[in-house]
């Protein structure tokens, strides 16, 4: 697992920074001069001549003699950084958080803690603290991302809850990266306000899609596993008049114990009534977050729902519907299914299992996310050739 | 440390209370109900259960509580999105009603070189002038085409043999196309023909505008030859020949057949689907008798009639089921008609099938001399004397006055399902549709009395058939399932 946030920078020199500034990395020595005030140069080697004029200097060892104004001993778990990432550094609280990586297609932006659900297998709980701080970061991450990046996702906590503000990111993403995809995960209540889903068409961003999950066909049960009366009608007005003003919708749901029995009948729910959805991605579970204190009501192996997961498979392909299979393990899932498995773990916490050695297949597998070490499937088997 | 998370009790309506939202219901077997609300989702229940749910006295957190829930035939304090829904999924159903008309049925001639036992309309003559649709009446069909605000349209060439009269046929593709540039409509054309007269020069103009081939396959070889003469030749030996040489000149795709159930037909349904499987096709569509034929002339058209056809149907079903088990994938197209209303939020464009009434809404017909029918069996019903259903003609009237004819809209309007005495209050009315033409020609009355209607009686039959096999087979149902077009 690759470390985003690191809490153990350590000063070189004299600080000036303000934990106010998002910089992106250089690392050639003959980096263009014009660029190199608002950049950081990371130094690789520290025997060799340091170019001057950059707003600050990253090292993973202590130089000898003089270094310049700015300069930070950072951990090796950081030594992944590289030219065009994008970085944020807290001097006072000494630490570096990583917000974009160049050369990953998993780049996502955090855009808020809070939420107004409260999943039982939430990865990433909410926190309810004013974080509007976090918009402006945001704000400026996106005109320095590389105008390559073929994919953003936006996260959060419930990014919705900024409201407007949440506008502003689309439109600046629009402005900036007119050619890269955006993916948004949301509970999708906020767009029972047909006007908010209303504005988020008018953008007309080239190629936006909403992901929003949708636990179970029953709106009790569906309640229940995000924790909030009512969040199943808010959900589905959410993707109504999403479809309606012709926003592109997901709908993702994730198979657990309380999921899993009613998976078909959610497909023929969808299929039904939210055929006109673009993608639908059926999720295992990660094991992190609220799950871990939720293990007893959410834990099942794998392999124990594959014929529901067959069936919910089927009859969404049958209805011509877009299905993945997100987070599986290529040697649980049953061999009809294979088609529609996805890699969709981020890089940065994918892992594979001791069993896992020597399997054939592993390039096409999704694996693990790092959290799974806690519990795994126990029909774990490599495939050979 | 007390938990931050409820319990799933505490999201339960507090007092298992819910309420009903419309639907049907009606025997379906000795042992079990069906219950089918507005859009065509269906729930099997035993005679307790159902008295429970209208007595709403159906225990919630049950397997049956939250299927019934999921399919909106009930809603609780928990969830009112129930209604938003169901109005999508009806509003969904009935989009192809402002999307009037589809199919423009173009009688280029009524010549033909067959003798079938079931055609009304045809003439064997030499005389194009009686009997072949002249250039002006083809401008004005395709003025009357292009005024639909349909924007899927298809024009399909009639007979007769249309090919008799392929240079009309040409003028109208070459028109109709020209037309199509400004107007940008989704255009296909499908040539309705026995075959026989099929050369390079029709396949190569086929070839070059896309146009589909519907021919006639009643069976095999003997069945074929005594349902569609062909005076001195072997009918059935000319249309397999003609469906090679099109197969291989416009693709396997591009040419269908269609078959007629005679009573000859009746004890030979698997021998008929072995033809078709056998001649290389991927489904067959199992036909019902219509009383505008034969059927009518023996006096014998109804009640007899449509217990031995579902007999057929059945039989046919049955076998072509047990063919995909072995692995053939082959339709049967009625069935997957059905299957669309059943198991999609999507309507159907078949004329039989619709409510308000197909006629002169899903398809219209432009006979040979201008005059305007709003379908086959209409045109027929007028060969044979009775013009009740002519809602104009092409030459002299518009197409307002067409379109607005109280021979369209009276039956339309007299015969909408869902305000027809039994059929308003049948579960299987999603399913099935008003075929006022039928009416009048078995009962002459444009909605007829449904006890006696052969129509009502075959579909019923086939709506049962059809839930019982998904109900109670799963390998069928996976099967049927593959048919259905989303």
């Amino acid at each position: 697992m690759l470390k985003l946030l690191s809490k153990t920078v350590v000063p070189l020199s004299k600080i000036t920074e303000s934990d106010a500034v998002v910089r992106r990395i250089a690392d050639a020595a003959d980096y263009t001069p014009a660029l190199r005030a608002q950049e950081y140069f990371i130094v690789r080697n520290v025997n060799v001549i340091i170019p001057p004029g950059f707003a600050g200097y990253l090292f993973f060892e202590k130089p000898n003699g003089n270094v310049p104004i700015n300069s930070f001993l950072i951990e090796s778990a950081l030594s992944y950084l590289g030219s065009g990432d994008i970085v944020k550094i807290y001097p006072e609280l000494k630490m570096l958080r990583t917000l974009y990586r160049k050369c990953s297609t998993h780049n996502s932006l955090s855009v808020t803690e809070r939420c107004n659900n409260l999943c039982l297998m939430c990865s990433q709980p909410p926190r309810d603290a004013d974080d509007s701080y976090i918009i402006g970061d945001v704000l400026q991450t996106i005109p320095l991302m590389s105008p390559e990046t073929k994919a953003i996702g936006i996260t959060g906590g419930e990014p919705t809850l900024l409201g407007q503000d949440l506008l502003g990111i689309i439109r600046c993403l629009k402005d900036n990266l007119p050619s890269t995809t955006v993916h948004i995960l949301s509970n999708g209540r906020a767009f029972k306000d047909w006007d908010y889903a209303k504005a988020v068409a008018d953008i007309s961003h080239p190629d936006l899609m909403i992901g929003i999950p949708l636990y179970s066909d029953i709106s009790s049960i569906h309640d229940y596993v995000v924790q909030a009366d009512g969040a199943f009608d808010d959900t589905i007005r959410g993707i109504i008049n999403l479809k309606s003003v012709g926003v592109r919708v997901e709908i993702r749901t994730v198979i657990h114990k309380l999921t899993f029995e009613r998976l078909p009948d959610l497909s023929r729910f969808i299929r039904r009534n939210l055929t006109f959805c673009d993608h639908v991605a059926l999720m295992g579970l990660e094991l992190t977050g609220f799950t871990r204190s939720n293990m007893d009501k959410l834990w099942m192996d794998p392999k124990d729902y594959q014929p529901q997961l067959r069936e919910a498979v089927r009859l969404l392909s049958w209805a011509r519907m877009f299905v993945s299979i997100y987070n599986h393990q290529l040697c649980l899932l049953d061999p009809e299914l294979v088609p529609f498995n996805r890699r969709s773990i981020s890089d940065w916490k994918n892992e594979y299992m001791p069993e896992c050695e020597g399997c054939a297949r592993k390039i096409e597998c999704g694996g693990f996310f790092n959290s799974s070490r806690l519990r795994y499937s126990a029909h774990i088997i490599p495939f050979r050739d | 440390m007390a938990s931050i998370f409820k319990n799933a009790e505490s999201f339960l309506p507090a007092d298992n209370a819910y309420a009903l939202l419309p639907f049907r219901f009606v025997r379906l077997d000795a042992g079990r109900y069906v219950a089918v609300n507005e859009v065509g989702e269906w729930q099997t229940l035993t005679r307790p259960e159902l008295e429970a749910l209208v007595g709403k006295k159906l225990p919630g957190n049950t397997p049956l509580y939250y299927s019934l829930k999921s399919k909106h035939f009930i809603q609780d304090a928990n969830s009112n999105v129930a209604m938003d829904l169901l109005t999508l999924k009806v509003r969904t159903k009935r989009r192809r009603i402002a999307e009037f008309t589809s199919l423009h049925m173009f009688v280029v001639t009524l010549r033909c070189n067959h003798s079938c036992r079931y055609c009304q309309v045809s003439r064997q003559s030499e005389d194009r002038s009686a009997f072949d649709m002249t250039i002006p009446v083809a401008n004005k069909a395709i003025d009357f085409t292009f005024r639909s605000p349909a924007q899927a349209i298809k024009i399909e060439f009639q007979g007769g043999e249309p090919l008799l009269n392929f240079e009309l046929v040409k003028h109208i593709v070459l028109e109709a196309k020209k037309r199509n540039i400004s107007e940008r409509r989704s255009l296909a054309f499908v040539i309705a023909t026995n075959l026989s007269v099929l050369d390079d020069k029709v396949l190569s103009f086929c070839r070059e505008h896309d146009i589909y081939i519907s021919t006639s396959l009643d069976g095999p070889e003997d069945l074929h030859n005594a349902n569609r003469p062909n005076a001195g030749n072997n009918s059935y030996q000319i249309t397999i020949g003609g469906i090679r040489q099109a197969r291989e000149a416009l693709g396997m795709d591009k040419v269908s057949a269609l078959m007629t159930t005679t009573k000859a037909s009746l004890p030979r349904a698997a021998e008929i689907v072995d033809e078709y499987v056998s001649q290389g096709f991927r489904g067959i569509f199992l036909r019902g008798l219509s009383p505008y034929g034969f059927a009518i002339k023996a006096k014998c058209f109804d009640e007899y009639d449509s217990q031995q056809w579902q007999d057929f149907y059945r039989e046919g079903l049955d076998y072509i089921i047990e063919l995909n088990k072995r692995g053939i994938f082959f339709a049967e197209h009625y069935t997957a008609l059905v299957l669309r209303k059943m198991l999609t939020p999507y309507g159907t464009g078949y004329v039989n099938l619709q409510s308000p009434a197909g006629m002169g809404i899903a398809g219209i017909v432009y006979n040979h001399d201008g005059e305007v029918y709003p379908s086959d069996e209409a045109r027929m019903k007028a060969e044979m004397g009775d013009k009740i259903f002519r809602m104009g003609n092409l030459l002299t009237d518009s197409y307002e006055e067409v379109m607005l004819s109280p021979a369209l809209l009276t039956p339309l309007k007299e015969s909408v399902a869902e305000a027809v005495p039994m059929c308003e209050e049948c579960a299987f009315l999603p399913y099935c549709g008003s075929d006022p033409d039928y009416h009048y020609a078995t009962q002459h009355d444009f909605v007829g009395h449904k006890a006696q209607s052969g129509f009502c009686k075959k579909n019923m039959g086939v709506f049962r058939y059809i839930i019982q096999k998904m109900e109670d087979d799963p390998e069928a149902r996976r099967i049927l399932e593959k048919w259905v077009q989303w």
